[in-house]
């Protein structure tokens, strides 16, 4: 076992373990803030709400996450009017592919993570609300959403950690994120069992503080008492 | 001509599938009574209660509170629901609701309970809502509480919380859907201790339950339910002691 290695390429093994602690909360902060709406129309009563959420939901969950970043990345590219269009600064550069297509899928499963707590909320709860006085949007906003945030944090927390490692996957699109940072210094030094344990411990450390998060949040909220 | 009643239905049906549960019930309820409804389950006690503020759509019927009649519409199932939704929002904070299961929101404290709908739907000023919080959570006796989740509360304290929060609305009506009925038996008595003071207070209320003496001791009028009609209707003596229907002196015969 080679140490010095490690030592050595430590530095830019924390450049790419930065970049892919800001792929991973970007990326988690922006479909959270997409679930909400995608939640809210799965569960409407409206057939024609509901239809276009599910088929996003359907296309995200069911298709996987490097073939998602590949067409973004790749696919778009071949059209005209995308690199003719203002999105092209955006579209062309692989952060900001890596970043939205996790985002685009993550948020499906928080959507859908979401809907389940959300028609979780007893129903009994919703009938208190009513019967003092709030209106349907009133005690969406007031009482079930309160309530299903705190239903959902748990399954919210898995899925961030499934989309650290989710994030591995950027490497595929030249991001040097930990993942592609790790398998370019193994290319030059061709140590991979000291370099992928080093950055094995560096996705451990991420997850670790991921989860210390979590569990203030929850503290915080205190789900301990739903 | 007087006041209008505080709460008045008149022909009230409703119907799960081919199943009618309510035949067309009418009642009315004057200010400062208090009205138990009792009968034996699947007679259609708490689904009137629930239809009255519209937690239960009903199919036919019509409901005043303080002389202003709910606005209905028949909805494509052939059930009746609100026509306007601010005006059933504003009636349904007239009219309290006090349920089995208490139904407080464990997220919040209990004082947070209490204050949610006048701030938010009262549009009171937050202290002079946690003023009056505090006062009816010490009237109610958890005055202790105030910072508590609903889950470290027992369940006596739980639907003492839940009916300071109903009051805290300041309701014309209060409508009580079997309050004691989830609680273990040594709470009982504390909950009845809360509403028997809220009916000697004048409150109008209608009390859907199963404790009888209770019932007999504290309530105006007693209308006995069977089978989704008003099978006897009168003041506690006359129901308990001495009803015309055999319904009623069966149900009471097995109810002493």
């Amino acid at each position: 076992m080679n140490f010095e290695v490690i030592v050595e390429n430590l530095p830019k093994l924390l450049d790419g373990a930065l970049l892919t602690v800001e792929l991973v909360v970007f990326s988690s902060l922006a479909g959270l803030a997409l679930a909400f709406p995608l939640a809210l129309a799965r569960c409407s009563p409206r057939p024609w709400l509901r239809a276009g959420p599910w088929a996003y939901i359907f296309f995200f969950r069911g298709t996987p996450l490097l073939v998602q970043l590949f067409l973004v990345y790749y696919g778009l590219s071949q059209f005209e009017a995308v690199r003719a269009s203002i999105f092209w600064p955006i579209l062309r550069d692989a952060w900001w592919c890596a970043l939205i297509t996790m985002a685009l899928h993550t948020a499906a499963y928080i959507a859908e993570i979401l809907r389940g707590a959300i028609q979780a909320v007893p129903r009994g709860e919703i009938e208190a609300a009513h019967s003092l006085g709030m209106g349907v949007w009133q005690a969406q906003r007031r009482i079930v959403l309160p309530r299903a945030v705190r239903i959902a944090l748990p399954a919210y927390s898995n899925e961030v950690i499934l989309m650290l490692k989710g994030s591995a996957l950027a490497s595929t699109i030249t991001l040097l994120e930990l993942t592609g940072t790790a398998r370019t210094v193994i290319a030059r030094t061709y140590m991979p069992i000291e370099i992928f344990l080093a950055a094995g411990v560096l996705y451990l450390l991420i997850s670790f503080a991921l989860v210390q998060v979590f569990r203030l949040l929850e503290r915080r909220l205190g789900t301990y008492a739903c | 001509m007087g006041q209008p009643p505080a709460l008045e239905v008149v022909d009230l049906h409703k119907r799960f599938g081919a199943l009618e549960v309510l035949k067309g019930i009418s009642l009315t309820a004057r200010d400062g009574e208090a009205i138990s409804i009792i009968g034996s389950s699947g007679s259609g006690k708490s689904t009137f209660l629930r239809c009255v503020n519209l937690l239960e759509a009903p199919n036919q019927g019509t409901i005043r509170v303080a002389g202003e009649e709910m606005r209905l519409v028949r909805r494509r199932d052939g059930a009746l629901a609100a026509a306007d939704p601010r005006q059933i929002a504003r009636m349904r904070a007239e009219l309290g609701f006090v349920f089995q299961s208490f139904n407080l929101w464990p997220h919040m404290t209990i004082l947070d309970n209490v204050v949610e709908a006048p701030i938010h739907v009262l549009g009171l000023p937050r202290r002079q809502a946690v003023e009056r919080a505090e006062a009816l959570l010490a009237k109610v006796g958890i005055a202790d509480k105030r910072d508590r989740h609903p889950s470290e509360l027992s369940g006596g304290q739980q639907q003492r919380a839940a009916i300071a929060r109903t009051l805290a609305m300041e309701p014309k009506v209060i409508l009580f859907d079997e309050p004691t009925s989830a609680l273990d038996p040594e709470m009982v008595s504390e909950v009845l201790g809360v509403i028997r003071a809220l009916a000697e207070e004048g409150r109008t209320m209608l009390l859907v339950t199963h404790e009888m003496r209770f019932a007999r001791n504290v309530s105006s009028r007693v209308v006995f339910l069977h089978e989704g009609r008003i099978e006897e209707e009168g003041t506690p003596d006359q129901v308990f002691d001495n009803p015309s229907s055999a319904r009623c002196r069966q149900f009471m015969a097995s109810h002493q």
